[in-house]
């Protein structure tokens, strides 16, 4: 029976609280998409997205209404283009521009999967399209790029952190003009997952089935809320016990939300990612609920421990309220989308290593950093190189997205609007990592990959 | 298992004269069977939760909402499903 407590909790979470299903993400493979002459894999590309998203928007409206909570995003994840290009050939920018055309065409707001797998190595294909990712990213919108150059098994491709930290800058200077937003839709992943339907890290890896809808579900401001109304003396075991019961319900309502969008676009239900993922909006902050269990703010000495508590919670909360976790599923740290890490990041509290830090303990890496417009390609390589190997030795997924702010005085401050927020400029160490870079090659993958 | 075809109606602001006469009659327009209210005005706050039977409406649930809330302009009307306060808070 339903209870007018519980009726006002779930009204209260979303109206107060921010309670959202962040994104439904349909992933779609696009293998069967190949073909030898690119104008025609882009053909056939461009009507296999078209015919099976065309209803993704108005499915994601109408559960939207029927259960009053808001979708914030719909979005769609492809196969890697690499391997794509590995069999046509051609300019890649060509795939960009059919994935952006056909995303607005359905009306979602990103699509990822102008990707490369490059862990190991580089494959036909793999070369090619990372070199076109500025120029990509620079003539699309929508379209989404990520390229994953480490795992726990195969190491660190080397050769690809040098290169990424190049194309990386490049993105940043191609789109100088338009705040440098290009390098806010490059992600650079170690462990990269292949069901995550957050952006821009998002893609549909090989081993996915044709067509799968993929649900991220979001909610720091409930969790938050929740916290605030402990007692000051509550202990860290009750406080982690407050979060898993709130994960618990963001979940469910994630799930029935993302069965039910599956069964009306008769796709299977991928997975959830049990995340919490900030917005820029006032009380929507992660940043805002490791400020409530107790530091006065985000970045102080003790952050990493309340950030790995936090971590932990809302998985071992969410697991048991969904039939299948996947994806990145964690607390994400995007330091422009939070207002309470912009605070910080404005204060001089949360610096870049105490960033880096906290990478080791929660879903995903240092994400939407604003960094110097001087800064050097090394430089950027050497943070892709310094995350990758935290995400290879602990065998989980990190990534780096920084946003070098082409142009911009030392104190200034980029603001892209809406989800993506803005920030300041975060200092980086000023000493050169050069030679290192240029050494090239790879990094053994470590013990840790010999399970077997 | 039978399908849930329960929806709940929430009505939250200042206390006026004949909001549940509009919102019920609302209902009565859509075929929406009434099943249980509950309401309460705090402080000269009125809030007031209401279960419907939606097996036969003649209308959209978004309609619905939609219509309630330009009969109480004032009002915050909530219409949801009871799917998803069946889900967040039973197992």
């Amino acid at each position: 029976m339903l209870n007018m407590t519980d009726i006002m909790e779930t009204i209260t979470m979303i109206q107060e609280e921010h309670l959202d299903i962040r994104t439904i993400t349909m992933g779609i493979s696009l293998l069967d998409c190949a073909d030898t002459d690119i104008d025609k894999s882009c053909e056939k590309i461009y009507n296999k997205i078209y015919a099976k998203t065309k209803n993704l928007v108005a499915v994601g409206e109408s559960i939207a209404k029927k259960y009053g909570i808001p979708i914030v995003n719909k979005r769609i994840s492809v196969t890697p283009i690499s391997m794509l290009v590995g069999i046509s050939g051609g300019d890649p920018v060509k795939y960009a521009q059919v994935l952006d055309k056909v995303a607005k065409e359905v009306g979602v707001n990103f699509i990822g999967g102008f990707s490369a797998l490059v862990q190991k190595g580089f494959a036909a294909g793999d070369r090619e399209l990372i070199e076109a990712i500025p120029r990509a990213l620079a003539t699309t919108d929508f379209v989404c790029s990520s390229v994953n150059v480490g795992s726990t098994r195969a190491g660190i491709n080397m050769d690809a952190v040098k290169l990424m930290g190049e194309k990386v800058r490049e993105t940043a200077e191609l789109t100088a003009d338009n705040k440098c937003i290009g390098a806010a839709k490059l992600v650079v992943f170690c462990n990269a997952v292949e069901d995550n339907p957050f952006m821009a890290g998002a893609f549909h890896g090989v081993g996915e089935a044709d067509c799968v809808l993929n649900i991220g579900v979001s909610g720091p401001g409930v969790v938050r809320s929740v916290l605030a109304k402990m007692d000051d003396k509550a202990t860290m075991d009750e406080i982690a016990e407050a979060i898993k019961k709130t994960a618990f319900k963001i979940t469910r309502m994630g799930q029935l939300v993302g069965a039910e969008a599956a069964e009306m676009l008769g796709v299977p239900f991928g997975i959830i990612d049990l995340s919490l993922a900030p917005t820029p909006a006032v009380g929507d902050s992660v940043a805002h609920i490791l400020e409530e269990i107790g530091l006065e703010q985000c970045g102080a000495h003790g952050t990493t421990a309340a950030l790995a508590m936090l971590n932990d919670a809302v998985k071992k909360g969410g697991v048991m309220a969904s039939s299948a976790v996947g994806g990145l599923s964690g607390a994400f740290i995007p330091v422009t989308e939070d207002a309470g890490m912009i605070a910080a990041a404005r204060s001089g509290a949360l610096i870049i290593e105490k960033l880096e830090a906290m990478t080791a303990v929660c879903s995903v890496g240092l994400d939407m950093i604003v960094v110097p417009g001087d800064t050097t390609a090394e430089t950027i390589s050497a943070i892709i190189a310094d995350e990758a190997a935290i995400g290879m030795v602990n065998s989980k997924t990190t990534a780096v997205r920084l946003i070098p702010a082409i142009g911009l005085p030392e104190d200034g401050e980029l603001n892209f609007g809406g989800l993506l927020g803005s920030g300041p400029i975060m200092k980086l160490n000023p000493y050169s990592p050069s030679k290192m870079i240029k050494r090239g090659g790879r990094i053994p993958a470590p013990l840790q990959s010999l399970k077997n | 298992m039978k399908e849930n075809t329960r929806a709940v109606i929430t009505v939250i602001g200042r206390d006026m004269v004949g909001i549940l006469a509009e919102v019920s009659g609302k209902c009565a327009e859509a075929n929406a069977n009434v099943i249980e209210v509950t309401q309460s005005v705090l402080d000269g706050f009125f809030c007031m939760i209401m279960i419907i039977e939606i097996s036969n409406i003649n209308c959209q649930l978004e309609e619905l909402k939609d219509e309630i809330g330009e009969r109480v302009p004032e009002m915050t009307v909530h219409v949801m499903h009871e799917n998803i306060f069946n889900s967040m808070h039973r197992i």
